[in-house]
């Protein structure tokens, strides 16, 4: 146990996710041999990020005005809506500069076990978003676990009425590996979406 | 370091750091055991998708100090992953799961409650009967597993013959005129029917039923359950009847 000022660091440090007290106590005393010009720059981004970010008012991306970089560019196909759990898959999904429409984010995934239904995520959002006719595609890109197929479920339910395309990503084999040690559910469904090879 | 195997069923997941998972599992010997999927949750995970709620596996894991580890896993049946294509059968799915958690205890062997979740999850994932249905059963026969099975014909409290039209959830079920605590139930005689038919596992009966009687059946399953549990099932919320 330290005193005042270092155990209030190890303290605060420790409630971050993944951060044990052990790894509070290393990051707080590299902290405390650290450039003061580092600290002070860690401590204004803290600040800065708090003050500044916000979500969205369009997809619920994160966002330092009232919408996104996604929603504000005008090059983005508004005929096209991804719809993701968390912001951060929005930034997966952009890696691969495959996807040129819009995002939605649900903030989450249905988990009853948790206390987590439809109404608890941005579900009524999107439908808003997609009444006014100018969305023709929605692809469901929840995590590929068994809460995100039900919450893609519940989603391709609800978008049923809407006379819309609605797409779920493929699930697969992943790009590098052997087949002979892939899962069966894996190999399933890379078997269910197996596709046409132009010839 | 001790290893061992067994053939469970994956009853929940919680996020463990970067890509870890602690799964809850039911095993076929041992009870319940909580153990950690290291990676699982990397897509280029080997068993990620085997330690899915409601996967039948074959699991392998060394004993640790806290938790054990998984080393292997093998699927028996993917259940998890024909009940998650349906909505209404995944919130049946997880209710089931939850209850069943609620019910056994860490490292005491549960065979009854273990064949009774594989009859559960299995029915649901084969879509054998209405979700609603295989979830209230399930309920009931569960609950009798441990102790607590209700009375649908003869008096709960003094046990003269029924049938009866009074329930009371604190009396232990269908209840005589004669014992009837005031703030009993009036079901129709067809829900209390159709409730012993699921408790016995008629499934003639029980797939004949109205919608009505089976919507009134739930609650007094779910009331029934939390009377007994103390806590209600958070799944149970999520469940469309």
């Amino acid at each position: 146990m330290y005193e005042g000022a270092v155990q209030d660091l190890i303290d605060e440090l420790g409630r971050l996710p993944g951060v044990g007290p052990k790894s509070a106590q290393r990051i707080a005393f590299h902290l405390l041999q650290a450039d003061p010009a580092d600290v002070e720059r860690l401590a204004h981004a803290l600040t800065e990020v708090k003050l500044k970010v916000r979500f969205c008012e369009v997809c619920f991306n994160v966002a330092e005005a009232d919408r996104c970089r996604v929603c504000l560019d005008p090059r983005r196909d508004l005929h096209a809506i991804c719809v993701v759990e968390e912001p951060k898959d929005v930034v997966a999904i952009e890696r691969t500069r495959e996807f040129r429409g819009r995002y939605h984010v649900l903030g989450g995934a249905i988990s009853p076990i948790d206390g987590i239904g439809p109404d608890d995520l941005r579900v009524r959002e999107l439908l808003t978003r997609l009444g006014d006719g100018t969305v023709t595609e929605v692809i469901i890109a929840t995590d590929p676990n068994l809460e995100g197929e039900a919450t893609a479920s519940y989603l391709s339910r609800m978008l049923r009425d809407f006379g819309l395309r609605v797409t779920r990503l493929a699930s697969g084999l992943p790009v590098g590996g052997d087949l002979e040690y892939a899962d069966e559910v894996t190999l399933g469904r890379a078997f269910e979406g197996r596709r046409l090879i132009d010839v | 370091m001790p290893l061992y195997r067994d053939e469970a069923i994956v009853l929940r997941t919680q996020k463990l750091g970067e890509a870890d998972r602690i799964v809850t599992v039911l095993t076929r010997r041992l009870g319940k055991v909580r153990v950690v999927g290291k990676g699982v949750r990397r897509t280029k995970s080997r068993f990620g998708s085997r330690l899915e709620p409601g996967m039948h596996i074959d699991v392998q894991c060394y004993e640790g100090r806290s938790l054990d580890t998984v080393t292997q896993v093998e699927t028996l049946d993917p259940w998890g992953d024909a009940i998650a294509r349906d909505y209404p059968s995944w919130t049946a799915a997880t209710a089931v799961l939850e209850t069943c958690d609620r019910l056994t205890e860490e490292r005491e062997p549960a065979l009854q409650q273990y064949l009774l979740l594989a009859g559960a999850v299995r029915s649901l994932a084969g879509k054998e009967h209405d979700p609603n249905l295989v979830l209230d059963a399930y309920l009931l026969r569960a609950l009798a597993v441990a102790g607590w099975a209700p009375s649908f014909h003869d008096c709960a409290k003094c046990g003269a013959p029924g049938p009866h039209r009074g329930f009371h959830v604190v009396a232990g079920g269908a209840v005589c005129p004669g014992c009837r605590p005031p703030g009993s139930a009036a079901p129709a005689p067809e829900t209390l029917l159709l409730l012993a038919a699921l408790l016995a596992g008629n499934w003639v009966v029980a797939d004949d039923s109205d919608p009505r009687h089976r919507r009134e059946g739930s609650g007094l399953t779910a009331a029934f359950l939390q009377w007994h549990l103390e806590r209600g099932i958070r799944s149970l919320r999520m469940v469309e009847r």
